[in-house]
C-alpha cells in the first residue's frame, strides 16, 4: 500500500477529482495549504507600502491505494493536473504501513 | 529618536513652504489698507447727487425676526442623521484596514467618539463653539452650557429659540437642529484622527484625548471659523462644510499625535496589509452617502433664507457628486500609472479625498472648478500618502496623507476658484487667497501646538500606548477582551 501525496493548483481540484473517481478511486482528503516551490510569490501594494507574498495556496490532496493502482493514479494526476507552467506541483509517494476502517476494523486493502 | 527627528524635519518642510506664503500675507496687507482708502473717498468726492438717490433706492436692509422654516428644518433634520453615518462609516473604512486582530478596536474608536462627543457637546461644547463671544473671538462663554435656551416655557408651554443665520433675512430652524448638526461634526471630527494612532493606542488614552481634543481643539475652532463673532469669520475666511475645522484640524492633530505614540511595532518591515478591503470600500459608500448631508447641509450656514433647503444646498450637493468621482479616477490612474495596477483600496481613498477637498468649497464653486479640484486631489493625496514611506513616520491608515493634506488643498483653491457668493483668485481676489493661508496656518498651528501638549500629558500621566506584547497580540483581546471573527 501507497500514500499518495499531490500538491495542485487550486482551479484544478475538481478535475483531478473528477477523472480519480473515473478510475476508481472511492475517497480522496483534500487540505488548502500554503508553501513556495520554483514558482516565486506576488507582490501586493497598498497605498504604496508594497509587501511580498512569498506562500502561495495551493491544493494537497492524500490519497491511499494498493499497490497495483499506484501508477495509474500518479497517471491521472499528472494528465488532468498540468498546464505546462511553472507551478503546477508535485506528488510525493510515501509508503504506508496499514489502513484500518474504523467503523468496522477491517484492515490493510479491504480498508482502503 | 531617529524617527523623531524625520518628523521634525517634515515639518520644517512644511514651514519652509509655508514661511514665504506669510510674509506675502503680511506684505499685502500692509499696503492694502492705505490703497483702500483714496478708493472710499474718490466716488463719494466725485458725483455726489447721483450717490444720493442711490442710497435712497436701495435702503441697507433691517434685521427681521426670525420664522420657522418647515422644509430647511426637515432637511437639516435629515442631514443631521446623515452626518451621524459617516462615523460609523469612518469606523469601518478604517476597520478594514487594519489587521485583523485590530479592527474592533479601530471600531470602537469611532463608535465611542458618538457616545463621549455628544455627551460633552450637550453639557458644554455646543456653549463653546456657538455660544455667544466670550473672548476676541477665540472661544464661546458657557452661557448655552447643558443646551440652556434652547427651549424655553411660556405659561407652561414650550417655545423653541430659533437658530436665525441672517438676521435680514426671515428663514430659520430650530436651534435644536442646528446645534445636534453641528454635534455630528464635532464627533467625526475626533474620530478622524483615529487613524493614525490605531493598532496601538491605549483605549483609556483615546477616550480622554476624545474629550480634551474636542473641548480645547475643536470647540475654539468651530467658533473661530463658523460663529459670525469669530476672528477667522470676520476676517473673511471661506470654509463652507469644515476643509480646515475637520478636514485640516484632524490631520495636523493626528501628526502631532503620532509624534508621541511613536510607530506601530514592526512597522515598516512586517506585514500590514488591510485585512478587510470590503469593510474599507462600504466605509467610503457610507462616507460619500453621509457626505451630502455634511456638505449640502451646510448651506444652512449660507447667505439666504431658502438656502438650507435651496439652490445653494443643490449646488453642494452637485459638488460633492463630482469632485470625489474626479478624484477616485485620478488617483486610481495615478496609482495605476506610478504602482502599476488600479487597486480597489487606491479609487476608494481617491473617494475620500475628493470629498475632503471638496467640503470647504463646495457652495463656493461651479461644477468645472469641482471637477478640477477633484482632479487635484486625487493626484495630490496619492502623493501626500507615498510620503509616508519617505519620512518613514507611521501614520497607519494615512490621515495626515488624506485628511491633513487635502483639507489644506482644498481651503487654499477654495480661495483660487471661489465664484459663488465670494470671489477667489481667478476672479481677481488675492485677498481671499491670502486670507485663506492665514486661515490654514492660524487652524493648523493651533491644532498642532495643542495636540502635542494633549499627548504629551496623557503620554506622562496614563501613558498612549499599550505595552509591547498586548499590541502584538492584539488590540481587540487585550483592550476589549474580544475577537471580531469568531
Amino acid at each position: 500500500m501507497k500514500l499518495i501525496e499531490a500538491i495542485i493548483k487550486p482551479f484544478k481540484l475538481d478535475e483531478v477529482k473528477d477523472a480519480l473517481n473515473e478510475i476508481g478511486i472511492t475517497g480522496i482528503t483534500v487540505s488548502e495549504v500554503k508553501g513556495f516551490g520554483r514558482q516565486k510569490g506576488h507582490t501586493e501594494l497598498y497605498r504604496g507600502a508594497e509587501y511580498v507574498v512569498d506562500f502561495i495556496p495551493k491544493i494537497k490532496l492524500e490519497i491511499a491505494v494498493v499497490d497495483e493502482l499506484v501508477s495509474k493514479v500518479v497517471e491521472t494526476i499528472v494528465n488532468t493536473a498540468k498546464t505546462g507552467r511553472i507551478g503546477d506541483g508535485k506528488i510525493f509517494i510515501l509508503p504506508m504501513e496499514e489502513a484500518i476502517r474504523i467503523r468496522t476494523g477491517e484492515k490493510g486493502g479491504e480498508a482502503i | 529618536m531617529k524617527y523623531k527627528m524625520s518628523l521634525v524635519k517634515l515639518l520644517l518642510v512644511a514651514l519652509t513652504v509655508l514661511a514665504p506664503f506669510a510674509v506675502l500675507a503680511e506684505e499685502a496687507k500692509a499696503p492694502a489698507a492705505p490703497a483702500a482708502a483714496p478708493a472710499a473717498v474718490a466716488p463719494a468726492a466725485a458725483p455726489a447727487p447721483a450717490a444720493a438717490p442711490a442710497a435712497a433706492a436701495a435702503p441697507a436692509p433691517k434685521n427681521v425676526d426670525p420664522v420657522l422654516n418647515t422644509g430647511d428644518t426637515a432637511w437639516m433634520l435629515a442631514a443631521a442623521a446623515l452626518v451621524l453615518l459617516m462615523t460609523p462609516g469612518l469606523g469601518f473604512f478604517y476597520g478594514g484596514m487594519v489587521r485583523s486582530k485590530n479592527i474592533l478596536s479601530t471600531l470602537m474608536h469611532s463608535y465611542v467618539a458618538m457616545g463621549i462627543v455628544a455627551v460633552q457637546w450637550a453639557i458644554i461644547g455646543y456653549s463653546l463653539a456657538f455660544g455667544p463671544d466670550a473672548f476676541m473671538g477665540l472661544l464661546g462663554n458657557t452661557s448655552k452650557a447643558l443646551m440652556h435656551g434652547l427651549i424655553t416655557f411660556k405659561d407652561g408651554a414650550p417655545v423653541y429659540a430659533l437658530f436665525q443665520n441672517v438676521p435680514t433675512e426671515t428663514g430659520s430652524i430650530p436651534e435644536y437642529v442646528f446645534s445636534l448638526y453641528q454635534c455630528m461634526f464635532a464627533i467625526i471630527t475626533v474620530a478622524l484622527i483615529s487613524g493614525a494612532l490605531a493598532e496601538r493606542i491605549k483605549f483609556s488614552a483615546w477616550c480622554l484625548f476624545v474629550l480634551i481634543w474636542t473641548t480645547i481643539v475643536y470647540d475654539p475652532l468651530a467658533h473661530w471659523v463658523w460663529m459670525s463673532d469669530g476672528w477667522l469669520f470676520k476676517k473673511g475666511a471661506l470654509d463652507f462644510a469644515g476643509g480646515t475645522v475637520v478636514h485640516l484640524s484632524s490631520g495636523i492633530s493626528a501628526l502631532a499625535a503620532i509624534m508621541f505614540l511613536g510607530k506601530r511595532h514592526g512597522f515598516p518591515t512586517e506585514r500590514m496589509a488591510p485585512h478587510n478591503l470590503p469593510f474599507t470600500l462600504l466605509g467610503v459608500g457610507l462616507l460619500w452617502f453621509g457626505w451630502f448631508g455634511f456638505n449640502a447641509g451646510s448651506a444652512i450656514v449660507g447667505p439666504n433664507c431658502s438656502d438650507a433647503a435651496g439652490g445653494l444646498a443643490g449646488l453642494a450637493f452637485t459638488t460633492t457628486t463630482i469632485a470625489p468621482a474626479a478624484a477616485g479616477l485620478s488617483w486610481m490612474i495615478a496609482e495605476w500609472i506610478h504602482g502599476g495596477k488600479p487597486s480597489a483600496l487606491g479609487f476608494g481613498s481617491g473617494v475620500v479625498a475628493g470629498l475632503v477637498v471638496i467640503t470647504p468649497a463646495a457652495g463656493f464653486v461651479e461644477p468645472g472648478p469641482a471637477i478640477i479640484m477633484g482632479l487635484l486631489a486625487g493626484v495630490i493625496c496619492y502623493m501626500g500618502v507615498l510620503m509616508k514611506a519617505k519620512f518613514k513616520y507611521d501614520d497607519s491608515l494615512d490621515v495626515f496623507g488624506v485628511h491633513g493634506i487635502g483639507g489644506t488643498t482644498g481651503a487654499l483653491l477654495t480661495g483660487v476658484f471661489a465664484t459663488v457668493g465670494a470671489t477667489g483668485l481667478l476672479s481677481g481676489n488675492i485677498q481671499q487667497f491670502i486670507t485663506q493661508i492665514i486661515a490654514v496656518a492660524a487652524a493648523g498651528g493651533y491644532a498642532f501646538i495643542m495636540t502635542l501638549v494633549i499627548a504629551f500629558i496623557l503620554e506622562k500621566t496614563i501613558g498612549l500606548r499599550v505595552e509591547k506584547e498586548d499590541e502584538i497580540i492584539g488590540l481587540d483581546q487585550t483592550q476589549h477582551s474580544e475577537s471580531a471573527y469568531n
